[in-house]
């Protein structure tokens, strides 16, 4: 039943066409809850009693680091699906995941390293939830470096899915890191069972920002998922065809 | 609203460089990642056109000989 | 061997290598931490589950909870020393606690407060005083607005001495 519903989906066309939907909704909705969110967590949100306006680096370092493990986890599931089932498509959508990941994990790391300046008074400090962040953006550019190594995208795909996977016992050591060991960074506000530690009006912005945040994710996803389908396909006569017309459309 | 002025939402109560710092850098980062995603898709369709474009010149170069030889064969006869 | 597999080696082994450096300075690290973690409690006693004692002269990291009213500051230079008892949550504070007297030259982290959680580095001078190379302020994931920490009877001033 499943297959026979996912089964359009395995085809580069149909699977072009479809990220090609949806990502001018996903980009319009990114920008709107994006404004919204930065707007109210910069002018609105209310500042912390200890840590005073640095708070409002939270709005950005917690999506950020959330989404760098998520899109870890999208990553690792097609590089999965890709090496079981051969599916050229989970290698094509897991090399577009990859420099969205790094990039957050990237924003997540500098964020955090300019927060716990002024409040831990220093930039960086060798312990286990920020070292584990580091090792994901590592496993990253690892990933990226591998998928661009072969022209034969079928083994590049497969060097890349290997390392994904193996990576991905680094989530839960990023994700319980605060409980395991002894570490400078607190534990979880938002993402623990139960009421997050924060009241409303420090919540909702947060909850704006990362939906705006997931929504970019979802259309640079798209966007850079079609890059690739286009990449590997660039000798089928639809893709011939769709790029053809598309420059006589431009044309007139 | 959180700011009686816009000096003290620069100042951001004396943080202020570590909160443009983090805001800065993310909005770059994120622009750069846009951006590089949008100009290689383009890139992309560039290259294949160009590719359809070159065969087609190949193609033509390849009619036109085939015609001048036919054409030379049946002078010949 | 041809370029591109050679190239191909390169990275493949460059990556296989910086990955181990990367998981080797990471175990290191970390082994660091829990090692040189001490409590003021385990100063006295040893680790708990070593039952190592620090020796005088040592690097040791010591994190708990700043002793309100033991905060003392020299005027003129930037010299500071305060006590330091054991982690607890929630946080309180008894006369019997252990405490650690820990001085440290230099500027202090924002969130530096009375009966807040700090970790620092340093070495250990005599049985109960540490000198400390690094100071840094820990927190914990509790967020909250002004208005209402006053309404509850937060203590949040920045010190001052």
């Amino acid at each position: 039943m499943m297959w026979k519903w996912l089964h359009p989906y395995a085809n580069p066309e149909t699977s072009y066409h479809f990220a090609g939907k949806i990502l001018p909704w996903c980009a319009r909705l990114a920008f709107a809850f994006l404004t919204i969110g930065i707007t109210w967590a910069l002018l609105f949100a209310p500042a912390d009693y200890q840590q005073g306006d640095t708070f409002r680096i939270f709005y950005i370092h917690v999506p950020a680091a959330m989404l760098s493990m998520g899109i870890y986890l999208g990553m690792a599931i097609a590089a999965l699906s890709g090496l079981v089932w051969q599916l050229k498509l989970a290698d094509a959508s897991a090399a577009a995941m990859a420099p969205i990941g790094a990039t957050f994990t990237f924003i997540a790391l500098i964020t955090g390293s300019a927060w716990g300046k002024p409040m831990w008074g220093t930039w960086w400090i060798w312990d286990a939830r920020l070292t584990s962040e580091l090792i994901l953006l590592f496993l990253y550019l690892g990933v990226m470096a591998l998928h661009n190594a072969f022209d034969d995208k079928a083994l590049a795909g497969k060097a890349a899915g290997i390392l994904a996977l193996v990576g991905v016992i680094n989530l839960p050591i990023i994700k319980y890191s605060v409980e395991w060991w002894n570490t400078l960074h607190q534990g979880a506000t938002v993402s623990k069972l139960g009421q997050p530690s924060m009241t409303a009006d420090m919540f909702w912005p947060f909850l704006v920002c990362f939906i705006g945040f997931a929504f970019l994710v979802t259309a640079l996803i798209c966007l850079r998922f079609r890059t690739e389908i286009l990449n590997r396909n660039s000798m089928r006569p639809w893709v011939r065809e769709l790029v053809t017309t598309e420059v006589k459309t431009h044309a007139v | 609203m959180q700011f009686d002025s816009i000096s003290a939402f620069i100042d951001m109560g004396g943080y202020g460089f570590y909160v443009w710092l983090s805001y800065g850098v993310s909005i770059f980062s994120l622009a750069l990642l846009i951006f590089t995603s949008i100009s290689s898709h383009k890139k992309i369709k560039l290259q294949i056109t160009q590719r359809i474009k070159r065969e087609e010149k190949l193609r033509q170069a390849a009619k036109l000989q085939q015609a001048q030889t036919s054409n030379d064969n049946s002078h010949n006869i | 061997m041809n370029p591109r597999r050679k190239k191909r080696l390169t990275i493949v082994t460059s990556l296989i290598i910086g990955l181990g450096v990367v998981a080797g300075l990471v175990l290191y690290a970390l082994s660091q931490n829990i090692d040189l973690f001490y409590k003021p409690s385990e100063i006295y006693n040893g680790k708990e589950d070593t039952g190592l004692k620090a020796i005088d002269g040592q690097r040791l990291r010591i994190g708990g909870l700043v002793v309100p009213g033991s905060v003392h500051r020299n005027s003129e230079t930037l010299h500071v020393s305060f006590k330091l008892a054991d982690m607890r949550m929630p946080i309180s504070f008894s006369e019997s606690d252990p405490t650690v007297t820990v001085t440290y030259d230099g500027i202090l982290p924002d969130l530096f407060r009375e009966g807040q959680g700090i970790v620092a580095n340093g070495i250990l001078v005599d049985g109960s005083t540490i000198k400390a190379s690094e100071v840094l302020a820990k927190h914990d994931e509790n967020y909250m607005p002004k208005e209402l920490a006053d309404d509850m009877g937060k203590k949040h001033e920045k010190p001052t001495y």
